[in-house]
Parts: structure tokens; sequence; C-alpha cells
């Protein structure tokens, strides 16, 4: 080795320098995320101003925000005494004042703590269905609770929901009596027809014979006395709940080889694609009485989400048809290799991977399903946006009142339907199996 | 030499309709074809049953009625006097106004919020990415009663802009007034128009039709020209410069045809109290389209995003490494296949937003549920036929939309073997 004779090589390491001022920390980060072209450049200035803009524009109106008042005009006042003269401030009293409005509509006040109990008991219902790591017995509540949820909500006879729930228990009876004697199909049969000719024929007399015997009843609240959240998260949630498994069974008669169900299914899809929704809700209000028995008088609420059930579900069915087409065409002759069945097929090797494949169509037509119960107001309900904004606006004291009841509402429905996207990531993310 | 043994033939049995996976499709759908039609049968007797206790029947005999209700914007001659059907061909033309305007300007917003929500700028995508979330969060409905609300609540009475010191005043050069009765925009004006073209109850507008003609054939004589040059490139492997050719091919027929018509922009003016000259917008039509327009650009945004992401890095390192430029690697290599990923989805937000703008109700702008399925329905008492006639043809237009979705569904599929 000769290093010690040759004076020209560096024997030690130099100190490591600090990169350049324009290379590190916020000047690189600034230079390459706002600055990094003139076009950029001019971009990064205009949104900085549009920023800008628009909280000069709101913030002296948010700043000077009332929420003690107990009209419009006090509201002003407060805030020229407080602010001074011809300025203008947010008057977040009428939230205050009319909260109870906004959330129950024209509920019996007496009963609020009904709908909040349902409101509980939903989550308590629907954690177990949303999160697995949740103790599993709690989907037999989940079962039971859209049964819960009508009594608390409507009230009445408590029987009316539990022979309604029986004909569910009528029904597994029936088909497990049968199914040594007769064979499956037959069972299914059973399974499928006892539980109609439960609720056609007995349901109603039995309730009332067992109302008779042991009277348990709370106060009943008619339909047309619901509104705000509750009336929009009833609508909601019953809406997802059935628009799902209606929707996987139109996905499937129309991927199915059978042509009189094919094109059954392909019609409705289609036909209920092709209108808006405020046709068919003024269809359930308006036309419905026609097509029913004379004299028959339908619930509102009870039309209005068999409407909005049909409506999703016809976009559920177009989203899962996308996730069945997606999967590998092997995978459906591996399932006919293994000798299951069409519905075994269906449920241990086809529906989990075309379901996974489809969640974030699927959540976000539940988004729009949410959005749209707003569309109820046109066939007279009290939606929280317009048909309860109305009504306060009508009295005189909150007359003139534009902004904010639009924002409040608009915060809990993006509240809401931000969330549930943000679920539908979080459940994508989870449900990953491939590794790329 | 092979026994023929004769097959045991077995009779047909009953339990052979479920259980034999040969009759058991059949059996279904006879099963189900037997229900679906016991069900519409009691559907249409209930309907029968009812309409004969009303005493009445079905007829659509009332669309020849005299209507006698005024629609604020009727883009073909209408007035009380006339039928219930031309309210409807009304109601329909201003849906399908709202409906193009809206699907016109979502997509040139919709376009550039993807565009820009896939920026490196921190400041832009942050921007776009809030902008998307907002919208497509909060029911339409909010967007449309809010944006009304801001026309006619916070803008200022057409009054406000007269005096020397305006408490209002015009924007975008003293061209467009936004009022809280009406929007006034510049229009064009021929000075030599053609006028109208009776054609049963249409009238057809020429000059509106020659605009249009000099459009199409421009865009016709492009299309053969930049034909022409690519097969010049293919026979000689030189592209022929074509961008003035097509520049003259795009816009000389329309300048002639304007030049021959005569046109100027006519601005409108304050006279007195009200606006004259150019075009009153009303603001039904403006905040429902803006409101349509920035709902449905949310969704597009989403859609073009996802499409640009969708197409692999791969394709655009392979097009810089053939030595493509920026521009071309775009036009040539992504788009054409993020264009297949857009297009189906882009479609269907079109869909959607014809369908919303049946809330127009909420602004009181007269479109087809407003007339036919609202004022006409209301004053005749024919709820059964003016709701099916309203839905069959809503149906039509989304089965024509999405029949051309499939159109170009086929004209762009991998051609797989």
């Amino acid at each position: 080795m000769n290093t010690s004779t040759s004076t020209f090589v560096r024997t030690e390491m130099l100190p490591e320098q600090s990169p350049p001022l324009t290379e590190a920390g916020a000047v690189k980060w600034v230079r390459e995320n706002l600055f990094s072209s003139v076009l950029n450049g001019i971009l990064t200035v205009l949104g900085v101003a549009v920023v800008a803009y628009i909280i000069v524009g709101i913030a002296p109106w948010l700043s000077r925000s009332v929420w003690n008042a107990g009209s419009l005009s006090e509201c002003r006042q407060i805030i020229a005494a407080t602010w001074g003269e011809g300025v203008t401030g947010a008057c977040w009293a009428v939230i205050r004042e009319r909260w109870p409005q906004y959330l129950f509509g024209f509920y019996p006040s007496h009963l609020y703590w009904r709908p909040v109990l349902a409101f509980a008991l939903l989550v308590v219902a629907v954690a177990p269905v949303l999160f697995d790591k949740l103790p599993r017995k709690m989907l037999w509540f989940s079962l039971v609770y859209p049964a819960v949820g009508f009594w608390l909500l409507w009230g009445g006879s408590v029987w009316v929901p539990v022979t309604a729930l029986a004909g569910f228990a009528i029904g597994y009876a029936a088909a497990k009596l049968i199914q040594p004697v007769a064979g499956t199909i037959l069972a299914t049969i059973a399974a499928v027809l006892a539980p109609v000719l439960w609720w056609l024929f007995l349901a109603g007399p039995v309730a009332d014979a067992l109302h008779s015997i042991m009277p348990i009843a709370l106060q009943g609240v008619r339909s047309r006395e619901f509104g705000g959240f509750v009336l929009a998260f009833t609508i909601g949630f019953t809406g997802i709940a059935f628009s799902l498994p209606l929707g996987v069974m139109l996905a499937l008669g129309r991927q199915s080889d059978m042509f009189i169900v094919n094109k059954l299914s392909v019609g409705f899809i289609e036909f209920i694609r092709g209108v808006p929704l405020i046709t068919l809700l003024f269809t359930a209000s308006l036309l419905l009485n026609y097509f029913l028995p004379p004299g028959t008088d339908f619930d509102i609420i009870l039309r209005v989400i068999i409407m909005v059930v049909l409506f999703a579900a016809a976009y559920i069915a177009e989203v899962v048809r996308g996730g069945l087409a997606a999967l590998p065409r092997g995978q459906y002759e591996a399932a006919d290799a293994l000798g299951l069945d069409y519905w075994k097929a269906q449920r241990l090797i086809i529906m989990p991977q075309a379901l996974k494949i489809s969640i974030p169509g699927i959540v976000s037509t539940f988004i729009g399903l949410f959005k749209d119960t707003t569309l109820v107001v046109f066939v007279g309900l009290l939606d929280p946006l317009k048909g309860i904004t109305d009504a306060v606006r009508a009295s005189t004291d909150w007359k003139g009142i534009y902004w904010e009841p639009y924002i409040f509402v608009g915060a809990i429905f993006f509240l809401f339907c931000f969330g549930m996207s943000r679920y539908s990531m979080y459940l994508e993310s989870k449900l990953k199996t491939d590794h790329r | 030499m092979a026994v023929v043994t004769e097959e045991p033939k077995a009779g047909f049995r009953l339990g052979m309709l479920i259980y034999d996976t040969r009759y058991r499709s059949i059996t279904i759908q006879i099963v189900v074809l037997m229900l679906v039609m016991l069900g519409a049968a009691w559907l249409i007797d209930n309907l029968l049953r009812n309409l004969d206790a009303l005493g009445r029947g079905i007829s659509f005999g009332f669309l020849w009625n005299r209507a006698g209700y005024d629609i604020n914007q009727t883009l073909v001659e209408y007035t009380n006097d006339s039928s219930h059907a031309r309210a409807t061909l009304v109601g329909l033309l201003n849906t399908l106004l709202i409906a193009v305007l809206g699907c016109i300007a979502a997509t040139v917003v919709g376009v550039i919020a993807g565009v820009l929500r896939l920026s490196k700028n921190w400041v832009i995508a942050r921007l776009m990415t809030i902008y998307v979330e907002i919208f497509r969060n909060i029911p339409l409905l909010l967007w449309i009663l809010m944006i009304y609300t801001v026309f006619t609540e916070a803008l200022p009475a057409p009054n406000a802009f007269r005096g020397d010191t305006p408490a209002a005043s015009m924007v975008l050069f003293d061209t467009v007034a936004f009022t809280n009765r009406y929007t006034a925009i510049p229009w064009l004006i021929f000075d030599r128009s053609l006028g109208w073209l009776p054609l049963g109850p249409l009238w057809l507008n020429l000059d509106l039709a020659l605009i249009l003609a000099a459009l199409v054939g421009g865009f016709l004589i492009n299309r053969t020209i930049l034909r022409r040059a690519t097969r010049i490139q293919e026979a000689t492997g030189l592209r022929p410069t074509t961008w003035w050719q097509s520049l003259l091919a795009l816009f000389g027929p329309i300048i002639v045809v304007f030049l021959a018509l005569g046109t100027h922009l006519d601005s409108p003016s304050l006279q007195g109290f009200n606006f004259t000259g150019g075009l009153q917008v009303s603001n039904s039509l403006v905040a429902l389209w803006l409101a349509l327009t920035l709902y449905t650009a949310a969704f597009i945004a989403e859609i073009v995003r996802a499409g640009i992401n969708a197409i692999s890095r791969g394709q655009s390192e392979a097009a810089f490494a053939l030595g493509l430029r920026p521009g071309r690697t775009m036009n040539l290599i992504i788009l054409p296949q993020a264009l297949r990923v857009i297009i189906p989805p882009l479609i269907s937000q079109y869909l959607n937003l014809t369908k919303n703008s049946s809330l127009a109700i909420a602004v009181g702008y007269m479109d087809l549920r407003g007339t036919l399925g609202g004022i006409t329905l209301n004053q005749t008492g024919r709820g059964l036929e003016a709701m099916m006639l309203l839905m069959l043809i809503y149906l039509i237009i989304s089965l024509l939309i999405s029949s051309a979705m499939n159109v170009y569904n086929n004209s762009v599929k991998l051609k797989e073997r």
C-alpha cells in the first residue's frame, strides 16, 4: 500500500455538509410542491387567493355568531349591540331554539325518548355488522332490531312486531320439520310459503287476540308526525338494510341463464334506473291507491320506503353485476368442479369476492340513498333540509333566516355521508387480499 | 361389433320437474312467470275497479285541451291558450336545455377538477379534494336551494345598478349583470336573420340550423383532412402539415355564416329600472344550472381521476422510451386507454344529471315535471295518465343516452382473441 506516499489522497472523510438552503426543509418543500413551474406558481397563487377570498368573506360573519336569542330580530339587535350597527352575523340561535324540531319533526315531545332509544339501539345493532371484532352473538340483536325499532318509533301494540317476527320462526320450523320427510326443495318451498300465509291470514288476528289477553302497548305515533332527522334516518337506514339483499337478487337474476328471469330483472332494473326518484315518489304518494284494493290506506312513510328500496336496489344490482362480471370465469368453473350447487357456489365462492369488488359502488349508492331522503319533502313529508326549514321560516320569529339552517343541515349530512365513504375505504383495505 | 344397448327409458315422473336439472330451470321460470302475471293481474284488476268506482277510464284526450297557464321560460311559441301537449313540449325542451347546458359545463369543470386533483401542486390538489368531498357528500337539493337563495337574497335588485354611484355594478367588462330577478347576459343578434320555417307543430329556426350545419360541416371536412394526412403518412412515412387546414375547416364555415347573417353581440344595458337588450335568463335556470354543474362535476372529477390512475405507469414510461413527447404520449397512449375507463361512468353521470334536473321543482323552473307532472296534472286531475307519460318520456331519454353508451362501448372494446 502506498497511501502514505500519495499526498493527494484524502485519508479521512469530509464532514457532512448541510444541503444548500434551497434544497432543504420548508424551502425545498415549497419549491417542489408549490412553485415547481410557472404554471404551478400561478395556480398556487390563484388557489391561495380563492381561499383567502372565501375566508375574508365568511370569517367575520361566522365570528359574530349569536347562540342565545328568541327570534331573528332579537338576534340582529344583539349583533348590533355587540359589534355595532350595520354588520351582519350568524344567528345560530335558530338551531338552538328549533333543535327538537330539526331532530324529531312534530313527533310528540313527551315521547322524544323513544326515537333516541331507537337510535341508541340502532348503533348497538349496526356495530357488529360493521366491525367484526365485536362478539358475533350481538348479530342476533341486529336481526331482531327492525321489529324493536319499528315498535319504538311507531308505537302501538307490542304484538304486531312480535307476530311479524314469529313469521320467520315459523318458516324456520316448517323447513326443519319437512326436511327429513320430504327433502330440501319441498322444505325450502315450505319455508317461504308458511311465513307468507302466516303474515297474510293469521298474524293480524293472533296479534289482536294476544293484545286482548295481555295488552302491552306504547302510545301510537302517526307517520305524518315524523320529521327532521328521525325521518331521514328511518328512511335511510331501512332503505339501506333492504335494498342490498334485493339488489343482489336482482343482479343474480340479471346474470341468470333463465330467459324469463333474466328479462324480468333487466326490465325492472332499466325501468327504475330510467326514471327520476321524484316521479317514483309521486307515484307512491298519488297513484299507489289506484293499484291497491279499494279502501286500502297505506302508510305514507312505508310507501316512500318501498320506492326508495326499489330505486336503490336497481342501482345496487348494476354495481353487483359489475362485480360479478369482473370475477374471472375460473372461479365459477372451480365452484362447479367442486360440485357445489348454485346457491352454495354463490354463497361460498362467488358473492364474497363479487361483493368485495363492489364495495365502493355499493357504499356510494347508499350515500346517494341517504342524500335522496331529502326528496321526500316533495310528497309532503317534513325532511330536515326543506320541510323543517320551511316550517321554521313560516313562523314570524324566524322569517327571513336562510343560511344557518342550510349550513347546519348540510354539515350533518356531510358528517354521515363522509363517514360512510371513509368506512368503505377501511373495509376495502381490510378485505384486500392481493399483495400488489 | 358394438352391442347397442337400449337405454333404460325412464318414465316421466312429476318429481323430475324439480329434481332433474334438465327441467328444473323451466319449472322455476314458469312458476316465476305465473307469480309475476298473478301480481300484475291483481294490480290491474284493482286499477280497473278503482277507476270504475271513480267513474272514469284512462284517456289521454286531456292533452289537447287548453292549458290555461303561463310558463315563464319557453323555447318554442307558447301562450296560455295552447294545449297541454304544447305545455308538455315546452317542459320537455326546458328539461333538455338544462340537461345539455349542465352536461357541457359539468364535463368542463369536472375534467379540470379531476386533473388538478392529481396535480403535484399541494394547495391545488387539497383544494380540489375539499371541493369534491363537500359537493359529493351533501344533498343536491341543498345546493340548489342555497345557490337559488344566494341569487334571490344576496344579489342587488336591477335598480341598484342606477345612478352615478350605483350600489352594484356589472361584471365581465360591463356585459353581464347579476340581479335578484334575472341574470342579464349579452346575446347574438342577427341583422339579416332568416326567420322561422314552419314545420308542423314545431318551428325551425333557420339561423340556428345554419349555424349547426356549418359546425357539423366544418367538423366533417376536418375529419377528411386528417384521414388523408394519416393515409399519406402510412404510405410515405411523412405527415403533411395540416394545422392551418384544420383551423380553416373548423372555423371558416362558421365565421362565414356569422358574417352572412350580420351577427353582432347585444349587451344588456340599463333603461330606467330594468335592463334591456341581451338576454335575461331567469335565476331559477341559472341557479339550477350552477348547482347541477357543480354537483355533477364533483362526481366527474372522481371518474376522471380514477380513469387516469387506472393507466399503469408502465404505459407512459414505455411511451417515453419510444421517444414520444409528453403531448403525444397523452394523446396517443394515455387518453385512448383512460377514455375507455372514463366514458361509461361519465355517460351515466349525464343520465343522473338529466334525472336530477327534475329537482327544478324546488326553484320553480318549469321543466317537464313542472308542466306535465305539475300544473297539468293538478288542473286535469289525470294523475295516472300524466305520470305514465312523464315516466315514459324520461325512460325514452334514458334509453337513448344509454344506447349511445353501448354503441361507444362496442366501438372501443378491446378486441380480444
